[in-house]
């Protein structure tokens, strides 16, 4: 589904020590990047609770970027370890519950690297309005109609077979 | 409370669930004749004969306590669960199947058609002529009809509201108990009821606050199966041998029953107190077990799970964030 006129809603949770302020110096240093994120600072990746992936885009987002410190960099010693683990296994679930795991993106960033944020945010919105808008007021079965077009997905099916069984 | 001629009347109904609940409910043992002591029960479908024109010409609120268990699947468990909603004054959300879904809620991750395929076309039924159900047939007598199959299961309270829930799957009989105790006390006017939309009959912490099992630092390098171990070291944590174990996301009440007797914790008491989304509270505490900071090597451990989403919402699907936000659901 590509509808062009479709702008994504992307939520990003930042991390205070590294790609928070890498967000602050895109800003700083007048970079263009897409305005559909819409940040929220956490003290570390590490303290990104599932729920709040899983909140967001049952109210609305059509993706959700986390941003943290690379590897080895934690202001927490080990936490964005921590948050790439939860990260990894959203992404199973998510993948079971029908939601492209795309929708979902981990970025490393630090401080300095204004360029990759806005950069790794742009490609991010890109995709996703790729994949579209997350329907998710929609149950499986009104969007399997969809995709099929008008094709017959009710469950009663062939009446003429059951006449069959059942005398008149 | 206010209550109407001798005893105070009692109903139970059994919506889209297995049975288990009522069971649960007679395995209070003499308890249940406290319940015949105190209440005058109306209506009970698996215990005695009542039709639904007998409860439909009932007073509205001339029910003291219905205990409504089971999901609201077909517009027959609609029409019921609005029905009593009507006829009662105290609506418990009886079991998990009510509170969250549980296992019939896990049919949410499939079209509808593919459940009743699956139910009448799968290797086990013989069905060559391809027959399915119809929602209605012409016979001489006049129109028949069978209940129609909703899209979803939603859990009860996204059909009517709720005054408590009462979880687990089934809810401990000794739970079961407890919760009648306090009813006939309030009525009585000895107690007073908790607030609505209170969580009654189990505790307020997680599973692993009650679980015998010894507790150290966890760090593993590799999630398996219970039936792939052997032995099973009786007094160490499960989790901590690798064995994914819900309790740290499951809500107390069960005394620890499973994991004390060797068996991992499925979570079928639903999320813990303060818990917004079970599924991510899991996720949250399988992740920092996990001993292993590479993405190829988080991915080799996670691999031993083999179905993420059901091992994550079992029990909580239909009544998860996600699945339950949904607003085509959202139809009082």
């Amino acid at each position: 589904m590509t509808d062009h006129n479709f702008e994504p809603t992307i939520i990003g949770f930042t991390c205070n020590w590294c790609s928070y302020r890498a967000s602050d110096l895109a800003g700083t240093a007048r970079m263009k990047y897409a305005p559909n994120v819409r940040l929220i600072r956490l003290m570390c990746s590490g303290r990104l609770d599932p729920t709040f992936v899983l909140r967001a885009l049952s109210e609305g987002a059509d993706g959700v970027m986390i941003t943290g410190c690379h590897p080895g960099e934690c202001h927490y010693i080990e936490q964005n370890y921590k948050a790439l683990r939860r990260f990894l296994l959203l992404r199973r679930v998510l993948t079971g519950l029908g939601i492209e795991p795309e929708r979902v993106k981990l970025v490393w960033a630090s401080a300095a690297e204004g360029a990759r944020f806005a950069s790794e945010t742009t490609a991010f919105v890109e995709e996703i309005r790729k994949l579209g808008p997350l329907n998710w007021g929609k149950d499986e079965g009104e969007r399997r109609k969809d995709e099929e077009g008008n094709k017959n997905s009710s469950f009663i099916i062939q009446p003429s077979s059951f006449e069959k069984e059942v005398p008149a | 409370m206010t209550v109407n001629g001798s005893k105070p009347k009692f109903a139970m109904y059994w919506a889209a669930s297995c049975g288990g609940c009522e069971i649960a409910v007679l395995n209070t043992h003499e308890k249940i004749l406290d319940v015949d002591a105190n209440f005058d029960v109306v209506f009970w479908p698996v215990a005695m004969d009542a039709k639904y024109k007998d409860v439909e010409a009932m007073e509205d609120g001339s029910i003291l306590l219905t205990l409504f268990n089971g999901g609201i699947r077909n517009d027959e468990n609609e029409h019921l669960a609005k029905l009593l909603r009507r006829k009662s004054q105290i609506m418990v959300s009886f079991g998990s199947c009510a509170c969250e879904g549980c296992i019939p809620g896990l049919a949410n991750l499939s079209p509808v058609g593919d459940i009743v395929h699956a139910a009448y076309n799968t290797i086990t039924t013989d069905n060559p002529n391809e027959i399915y159900p119809r929602i209605s047939y012409d016979v001489p007598e006049g129109e028949l009809h069978i209940p129609k199959l909703a899209k979803v299961l939603r859990p009860l309270d996204l059909v009517v509201d709720v005054d408590c829930y009462m979880p687990g799957c089934p809810p401990e009989s000794h739970q079961i108990a407890a919760v009648i105790d306090l009813v006939i006390k309030v009525v009585k006017g000895e107690a007073e009821l908790p607030p609505k939309g209170s969580v009654i009959g189990a505790g307020d912490s997680t599973v692993c606050d009650e679980c015998p099992r010894a507790r150290n630092v966890k760090s593993i390098k590799e999630f398996k199966r219970i039936q792939d171990i052997a032995p099973v070291d009786p007094d160490l944590c499960l989790l901590e041998q690798g064995i994914p174990c819900n309790g740290p996301a499951t809500r107390s009440g069960c005394n620890a029953r499973c994991p004390a007797v060797g068996a991992q914790c499925i979570g079928c008491y639903g999320p813990a107190e303060g818990v917004m989304d079970y599924g991510a509270r899991l996720i949250t505490a399988f992740s920092s077990v996990i001993d292993a900071n590479t993405t190829e090597e988080i991915d080799r451990i996670l691999d031993g799970i083999p179905d993420p989403t059901g091992q994550v919402y079992r029990f909580n699907l239909a009544g998860s964030l996600l699945k339950a936000n949904r607003d085509a659901w959202k139809v009082k």
